[in-house]
């Protein structure tokens, strides 16, 4: 408690498509960075270690647990978190499909899910189901049972490509 | 692990009287479901004020500890802190039994429980807060709080409490022996429900079953950890904003604690991160508003995730026995059970609820039901979903198994031989309303899944196994408030009290619009705080698109009488010439004289202005609850003792879905949560009285990987007492997932699992059993 | 005449009969004319502070379905009434003592 402070980093990266600047203690995570200093709060916390995905980001392109990102290691990364995932005024058909299928229920594991399944798209944009619940099981829901989570995501596959998952994709009917 | 995607979802078995819906039954777009896959709905620790300072609490190593003394003064010099609080700073709350719907505790346990003032009675529990700048200079200041402990013997099974000469958790607990006064006890609780003569009526049976099951104290695991902020306000007031399922009871709940009145306490409920019963009791707001008393800033508090795990309330682990008779036709002539349950540290786990539901799906004519309340040196334990009735169901369900195989009977035609039906009399003594038991087992029974063969194990190593199991939760009625405001553009905004755990906003709005004769999506919903809607109990107890729906549908309804009357006024007509149907209003004396619900609004300024209404409701019981019935498929590793779920269906009644989607996921998830109670989840507790494994590594609930889809069959046996017939559905759906596992597997390997989890060590070692030295 | 139904802890006070027939239009009535008949009984249904309120922790079920007036509740001469604990658990009180029933 006596050791004089270490200085705060000066951090520069790109975040959800824009530069953004920022100071950050030594030890402050990527995850308090968002929520504290940057109020993007879209990204969440829900076991500061490493090990529910509800503060998925995406690091240069890789999924990331932010809680486990110290902010000085982001210096001169691209960031993207759930508040850059939409088009301006739209959704990304992720986030459309969780919403058409019920994917969520109390909905605070719903944006580690949408950036985790979003990189698994980006990827393999025709992942099969069990290489979808392989991908996810990084992340936590404990409302929804991954039932029509997994369908979201087979749904947006058939919405981002069409005539590439058609066939494939075997809809569950409502009743 | 890959499953059947295509298979057919929500087959729905319809039974009763039909009538017409164009809203109720359909799947719209939850109202708050935008904000939510954007990233921009506010859950409680995303909240931001002006001034607001962060906080952090201080909790005790050990399970059982003695206060000596705190010394406060380094860490109230230290830079950057505002405030620190100890128990002292706790007002004494009066002794006053606080009955928060689907838990019930006394406001002097609420307040010891929240900080320890002489005693910690639980590893994790507070003993100091402290208010500062960061969060981080508060995690400091923690270090610089001196606690001296005098360690005390703890008790942490409940074996160990109920051994003569045990250590007391509470040296003054005063414990009731079927209604004796008992002193100096761990047992806060013994009830007893009797009927008939159950041991003479063993003495005739053709057959009788006994087994004792051991069930894991589980948590409810919601990815949300707790969280407060406080802002008590210069003129005395406090406002509370934090994840509640319940922001009334929670109002009640913090002026017992607090010792100040109800009305000058104001809970915003901000959006809640799950709940399925953790969330109906206080932990961090006291704290939160006394260090915001003590400072003159909104304080923030949100627990770590090893504080959820060691400081919260998880469901009860106990020990269960239960004995079934039955007679040469596989009728059950009587039944008794032994249920005990380890409350944690204060009283509280939900006993009579598991004498409720012990025996709730079979007709059983001579009973007797013993259950215990026994305090361990645990967190106190909470509601968690259909809370009591899994554990106690484990064991008649695995017991009902047993004699299926004793007696060579199918254990659905067991099921609709034995089941309980309407007017049939309860164990605990009232009868039954209209029900859908017997309604679950023939959906079950009808469905694809049964039908089909079990298949070959995947390798010679593997057997496979098939289980069926049933299950009951009762649930709740209760208050709730609905104000409608009807705008000019024909959209309704739709206020409630109910938090939204997983979609009730759109349920609720269902049923107005249904009234209304409009679409949901035309039917604004907003949950609001407690000084903005009247009272409404908590989202608990299956209640709220039960309970909460009726609100919302007699305010629609008064929107209707209101609206004829504006009809009246524009067609210069009697007002009992308007009728109103499928949402439009027409002049019964005029040929063509009509107006839709949006029309008739456009006219309101000049009929006479706007139209608000609420809906008020107190209603009497579930009006009989739900029922499940679930079958399962296993395959197990006989090398390392892994189980897969190979296929699972998931049968209960709705009475009728209003939003089926949302029945599905709680039925699916209800499932999901079950697999992991069944397999994986428990409190490992070492010798020291500390969980070893309180992370979500350790604490390994299932991941996506780890289950398939869950095939569901919504029943649909209208309750009676609601206007569209809907019943409460959110808890009975965990009840069945952990017997029907367990049959499963004596199925795959001749082995009874009577022990949850059923881990792969168990299920080696009960292999290994079998096999004989 | 509605018919109540003695819960076990209260049997003591009725000499071991666990259903009485006992006038009444409301449960204060039948309440009250319980305690005619076996004295004591009162004081385990009733909240002491509150004499329209039944005793924390309890319900009385009527015809099936918990009542939400207390007391007050109106019953039907046909009407079955048990005293049960409240829903949830957990009622017991270590400074008053123990649960009522």
């Amino acid at each position: 408690m006596t050791q004089a402070p270490l200085p705060k980093a000066h951090v520069r990266c790109q975040l959800n498509g824009q530069p953004v600047e920022f100071l950050a203690d030594q030890h402050m995570s990527l995850l308090e960075v968002l929520r504290e200093v940057l109020d993007l709060t879209g990204t969440k916390e829900g076991c500061n270690d490493g090990n529910c995905g509800a503060c998925t980001v995406s690091m240069d392109g890789r999924i990331v647990d932010s809680c486990l990102v110290l902010a000085p290691e982001v210096d001169g990364r691209t960031i993207e978190t759930i508040e850059g995932m939409a088009p301006p005024g739209g959704l990304h058909p992720l986030q459309r499909s969780f919403l058409e299928e019920a994917a969520l229920q109390c909905g605070i594991c719903t944006p580690g899910f949408l950036i985790s399944a979003k990189a698994l798209l980006e990827r393999e944009p025709d992942a099969d189901e069990h290489r979808i619940r392989h991908w996810l099981a990084g992340n936590l829901c404990r409302c929804t049972g991954y039932d029509k989570i997994v369908r979201a995501v087979l749904r947006a596959e058939t919405a981002m490509a069409p005539k590439a998952a058609a066939g494939r994709t075997r809809r569950k009917k409502s009743a | 692990m890959t499953s059947k995607t295509g298979s057919k979802k929500s087959e729905s078995k319809k039974t009763g009287a039909e009538r017409k819906f164009r809203v109720v039954g359909t799947r719209p777009i939850r109202h708050d479901g935008w904000d939510k896959v954007l990233g921009r709905a506010v859950f409680g620790a995303d909240i931001k004020l002006p001034g607001l300072v962060h906080g952090a609490v201080l909790r005790s190593p050990y399970a059982h500890a003695r206060i000596v003394k705190i010394d406060l003064s380094k860490a109230e010099a230290a830079p950057g802190v505002l405030a620190v609080m100890t128990g002292a700073d706790m007002p004494i709350a009066a002794s006053k039994v606080l009955d928060l719907g689907e838990e019930v505790t006394n406001a002097v346990f609420a307040s010891d429980r929240v900080m320890a003032r002489t005693k910690a009675v639980y590893k994790g529990h507070p003993v100091a807060a402290v208010a500062a700048v960061d969060h981080n200079v508060a995690l400091e200041a923690l270090r610089l709080i001196e606690v001296s402990y005098e360690v005390l013997p703890h008790v942490v099974t409940i074996e160990q409490a109920m051994a003569p000469g045990a250590p007391l958790v509470h040296d003054d607990l005063v414990g009731s022996d079927i209604g004796e006064r008992v002193e100096h006890t761990n047992v806060a609780d013994h009830i007893r429900y009797e009927v008939g003569d159950p041991e003479a009526a063993f003495a005739e049976a053709a057959t009788i079953v006994e087994l004792e099951c051991r069930v894991s104290r589980a948590h409810q695991g919601y990815i949300e950890p707790q969280n407060a902020t406080a802002l008590w306000h210069q003129d005395g007031k406090l406002t509370v904003w934090t994840s509640t399922q319940g922001s009334f009871s929670q109002r009640n709940s913090l002026s017992s604690v607090l010792m100040m009145p109800a009305s000058s306490i104001k809970v915003v409920p901000m959006e809640i991160g799950g709940g399925f019963g953790g969330k109906i009791g206080i932990y961090l707001e006291p704290l939160a508003a006394i260090l915001s008393r003590k400072c003159g800033h909104p304080v923030k508090l949100v627990m770590e995730r090893r504080d959820v795990f060691d400081a919260t309330g998880p469901g009860p682990g106990g020990i269960i026995r239960v004995k079934m008779g039955v007679d040469a036709h596989g009728v059950i002539t009587a039944a008794t059970a032994d249920i005990r349950y380890g409350a944690g540290a204060y009283p509280g786990a939900s006993i009579n609820p598991a004498a409720v539901c012990v025996f709730a799906c079979y007709r059983v004519p001579n009973a007797r039901i013993d259950a215990y309340d026994v305090v361990i040196n645990l967190s106190k334990t909470a509601a968690y979903r259909a809370p009591g009735s899994p554990q106690a169901s484990f064991a008649t369900e695995t017991v009902v198994d047993e004699i299926c195989r004793r007696i060579g009977m199918d254990p659905a035609e067991f099921r609709l031989l034995n089941a309980t039906r309407g007017g049939d009399r309860r164990t605990d003594g009232p009868t039954f309303p209209r029900i859908g038991n017997v309604e679950t087992v023939e959906a079950i029974r009808g469905s694809a899944h049964y039908r089909a063969k079990l298949g070959r194990a995947s390798s010679p190593t593997k057997k496979r196994g098939r289980g069926m199991a049933s299950g009951y939760w009762q649930g709740i009625g209760n208050k709730s408030t609905v104000t409608i405001n009807v705008n000019n553009d024909g959209v309704v905004s739709l206020i409630e009290g109910s938090a939204d755990i997983g979609g009730t906003r759109t349920s609720i709005a269902m049923q107005a619009a249904e009234i209304l004769g409009i679409a949901a999506e035309d039917v604004h919903p907003a949950v609001v705080d407690t000084d903005s809607i009247g009272y409404t109990d908590l989202t608990a107890g299956s209640r709220t698109t039960y309970a909460t729906g009726a609100a919302a549908i007699q305010a629609a309804e008064q929107v209707v009488e209101e609206m004829k009357k504006r009809a009246a006024l524009v067609w210069e007509t009697d007002e009992a010439n308007v009728r109103f149907a499928d949402g439009v209003f027409t002049n019964g004396a005029a040929k063509n004289q009509h107006l839709t619900f949006k029309e008739l609004c456009g006219k309101l300024d000049t009929t006479g202005g706007h139209v608000s209404t609420t809906g008020v409701v107190n209603i009497r019981g579930s009006g009989g609850g739900s029922f499940a019935t679930h079958l399962v498929d296993v395959e197990v590793d006989t090398d390392t003792g892994k189980v897969e779920i190979l296929r699972y269906t998931a049968a209960q009644d709705a009475g009728k879905a209003v939003h089926p989607a949302y029945v599905e996921g709680q039925m699916e998830g209800g499932a999901v949560q079950g697999i992991g109670w069944a397999l994986n989840e428990e409190y490992v507790v070492g010798d020291d009285g500390v969980m070893q494994n309180a992370t979500f590594l350790d604490y390994r609930m299932p991941t996506s990987l780890d289950v398939p889809m869950i095939d569901t069959i919504i029943v649909e046996v209208p309750n009676e007492r609601h206007p569209f017939g809907v019943r409460g559905i959110g808890e009975t759906c965990i009840v069945p997932p952990m017997p029907a596992i367990s049959n499963a597997l004596r199925d795959a390997l001749g082995v009874r699992l009577t022990e949850l989890p059923m881990k792969p060590g168990r299920i080696m070692a009960a292999l290994q059993a079998q096999a004989g030295p | 005449m509605p018919t109540v139904f003695i819960a076990i802890p209260l049997r003591r006070l009725t000499g071991g009969q666990a259903t009485v027939q006992v006038a009444g239009a409301t449960l204060r009535q039948v309440i009250e004319r319980l305690e005619s008949s076996f004295p004591g009984i009162a004081e385990r249904l009733v909240d002491p502070d509150d004499p329209d309120k039944l005793a924390v922790g309890l319900a009385a079920i009527v015809d099936g379905e918990a009542t939400v007036l207390g007391l007050r509740q109106p019953l039907e001469p046909g009407s079955e009434v048990h005293f049960l604990p409240a829903i949830a658990g957990g009622a017991s009180d270590r400074r008053r003592g123990c649960r009522r029933i």
